[in-house]
């Protein structure tokens, strides 16, 4: 019997990318995910589910499917998407009530991976320049975000330790950046002009979004439990950054920028406060316990960076029309209709 | 040739200074054990991971030189005790209200061996702005035992601390060349782990180049920085020049004899407290009477 696999948060940019590939994989039979919302990208098998992560309904979807692997990337790391209240729905309570129903009596999970963030670290004068896994951050969560990303892995920590037979990953991503997957700092980086705080230069490291799905690839394969930073090799200015854009950087004043977020936001500029505090101190992860598992990174940080410019210059010419919209009917129809014939049935 | 310090330089100048600094072989590049090809990594500044740029690092020299050679005549005695491979923890005595020996150690070390020193000092540098960047770029590094470990262990580099921090620093001048406590030791204990040898450097000619008359705690707390010091070069020099503006101490550096720690093997999570306490006294010690020995030769605090 192939995999089971269940992948929360498939409208999010990492579930929807993660379905595409687990459907390439013959070894994997069943794939179910699960968001709030619609997929964003088309999928041929997977079998999608609206459900917000409500702890019946999910126990239910877990003993139905007996899914043997979950694929946790439903955690919110953009603070600008969504209000803190709704963000800590999502994070907290979701991941609380699907560990719940992973760990209930007679439950056929055997692997777990979980997307979390290198904000889990924040960002500080008395940090590390490279924050190994074991790393206690130096400063206390100051942001909703954080906050929730913390209670996130204090979950999956307890999940771990009390089904030891479970294989359960834990992924901190740094900043990804890439053709398709837009963040605060992607953002950033497409203004006119790179926002930067006026004195301060701080590294920057960044990891691409097809080495975040190639890494979420391979823990499933390999199945090595843990918690690993991904992150791309080397650390470069803010600065450097912004001149590897093509662009240059506008100081705004260091101190006091907590007020003047909301006007900002206001004129298309947004800087969420984990923002503000990577915009100072900058913040390095140590992302070698990963590569000495077996993984090969695809890009540097700076090469990532360059990959991003290349794919911004390019959707000039494109354009960002989404290319997929989800229609229940059809979905409905390709999957379950006896009209169409499938190879793989039998 | 004055190269401008910040603005985007142009592809070549980046290119040479891409190809001067791998030259030098100064800066470690992270090669992966038998992995596949390198991956392209487009960089476009010489800053390190650590911020400091050897670009930066040059000007910063050509800059100090003149007041290194003519202001402060610095001298060395010993300086082949400092290794010229392989990484090593070197430890001064700290002194002066914005302290001047600092800047002398790396700079005299790195003319004289050609070795970047990579300055170990208290976060709260980076969070001024410009003066952090700039601190940063020149060399200087947050003190941390990840990172002291890795530029020790990992890429084998010079590493300078002052165990005595800002009790140093901010003594009056009333109490000058008295060695203050050593922190905790943490510095013999990143020495141990790292398996490198601890190299001790007395200076003589920075208490005097800013000496502290008194301090204005009230002040320091308003602001949050650890003293603000009324110096004897404010009273003369005013407020703002005073600030920078160092008497002309003739600055003499003495290397001591190099410590091991052949009897510990490196990388152990814990060692053992009175070792690290015991090691710690007798450096300190040993720096202490390197002083006085010095001190009881020098006729002149102006000519040495």
């Amino acid at each position: 019997m192939g995999k089971r696999v269940l992948v929360t948060g498939l409208a999010t940019f990492w579930g929807g990318r993660v379905a595409q590939r687990l459907e390439q994989d013959p070894s994997v039979d069943v794939i179910v995910g699960l968001d709030r919302e619609e997929p964003t990208v088309e999928l041929e098998r997977t079998e999608y589910v609206r459900s917000d992560q409500n702890y019946s309904i999910l126990s239910r979807i877990v003993k139905a499917t007996k899914v043997d692997t979950i694929v946790h990337t439903f955690l919110v790391v953009d603070s600008t998407q969504m209000r803190s209240r709704t963000m800590h729905e999502i994070n907290v309570i979701g991941t609380m009530n699907l560990f719940a129903a992973a760990s209930a009596a007679g439950s056929t999970v055997r692997n777990v991976v979980v997307k979390s963030s290198t904000l889990v670290y924040g960002a500080a004068a008395q940090d590390p320049t490279w924050f190994r896994e074991e790393s206690r951050r130096s400063s206390l969560p100051r942001t909703p975000v954080e906050g929730s990303l913390e209670s996130v892995e204090g979950y999956v920590r307890d999940f771990a330790e009390d089904n030891p037979h479970v294989n359960v990953s834990l992924l901190r991503f740094s900043n990804v950046l890439g053709p398709d997957i837009v963040t605060p700092l992607s953002k950033a980086l497409e203004l006119p002009m790179v926002p930067s705080l006026l004195g301060f230069d701080p590294r920057f490291q960044f990891v691409h979004e097809d080495d975040v799905v190639r890494s979420i690839e391979f823990v499933l394969e390999h199945q090595v439990p843990g918690v690993f930073n991904v992150a791309g090799d080397g650390l470069l200015p803010w600065s450097e950054v912004a001149r590897i854009c093509g662009k240059r950087t506008i100081p705004l004043p260091p101190f006091g920028m907590g007020l003047a977020t909301g006007p900002l936001r206001r004129l298309g500029v947004e800087l969420p406060p984990e923002l503000l505090e990577l915009l100072k101190y900058g913040r390095g992860v140590d992302n070698r316990r990963l590569q000495r598992a077996g993984f090969n990174y695809k890009y540097t940080s700076a090469g990532t960076v360059q990959a991003f410019v290349e794919a911004l210059r390019l959707r000039k010419f494109v354009g960002d029309e989404p290319s997929y919209t989800y229609e229940r009917d059809v979905e409905q129809f390709f999957r379950h209709s006896p009209a169409v014939v499938r190879e793989t049935e039998g | 040739m004055a190269d401008p310090p910040r603005p985007p330089p142009t592809k070549t100048a980046v290119k040479r200074q891409q190809a001067k600094t791998a030259s030098r072989a100064l800066v470690p590049v992270a090669q992966p054990a038998a992995g596949p090809e390198p991956l392209d990594d487009p960089r476009a500044s010489d800053v390190d991971e650590w911020g400091r740029s050897e670009h930066m690092r040059e000007l910063v020299r050509r800059l100090y030189d003149p007041l290194y050679r003519h202001w402060f005549r610095a001298e060395w005695e010993g300086l082949e005790k400092i290794p010229v491979d392989g990484g090593a923890l070197l430890v001064s005595n700290h002194a002066g209200a914005i302290p001047s020996d600092a800047p002398a150690i790396m700079h005299g070390i790195e003319t004289e061996l050609g070795r970047p020193v990579y300055g170990l000092a208290e976060y709260i540098f980076r969070e001024l702005p410009v003066v952090g960047t700039l601190w940063s770029r020149a060399g200087g590094v947050t003190a941390q035992p990840d990172n002291a470990y890795r530029l020790l262990r990992e890429q084998k580099q010079l590493v300078l601390v002052f165990p005595e921090g800002t009790k140093g620093t901010s003594k009056n001048y009333s109490e000058r060349y008295r060695l203050r406590r050593f922190g905790r030791g943490g510095f013999v204990e990143i020495a141990m782990r790292a398996g490198v040898p601890i190299v001790p450097i007395a200076v003589v000619g920075a208490e005097e180049s800013m000496p502290i008359l008194f301090k204005i705690p009230q002040l320091a707390k308003a602001l949050g920085v650890p003293y603000v010091p009324v110096t004897a070069n404010m009273l003369l020099l005013g407020p703002l020049l005073g600030a920078v503006g160092y008497f002309p101490a003739k600055f003499k550096l003495r290397v001591l004899d190099p410590i091991t720690f052949d009897d510990v093997a490196p990388d152990q999570p814990r060692y053992s407290r009175s070792k690290v306490m015991d090691h710690s006294e007798a450096i300190r010690e040993k720096i202490q009477d390197a002083l006085h020995d010095m001190l009881q030769q020098r006729t002149s605090v102006w000519f040495g």
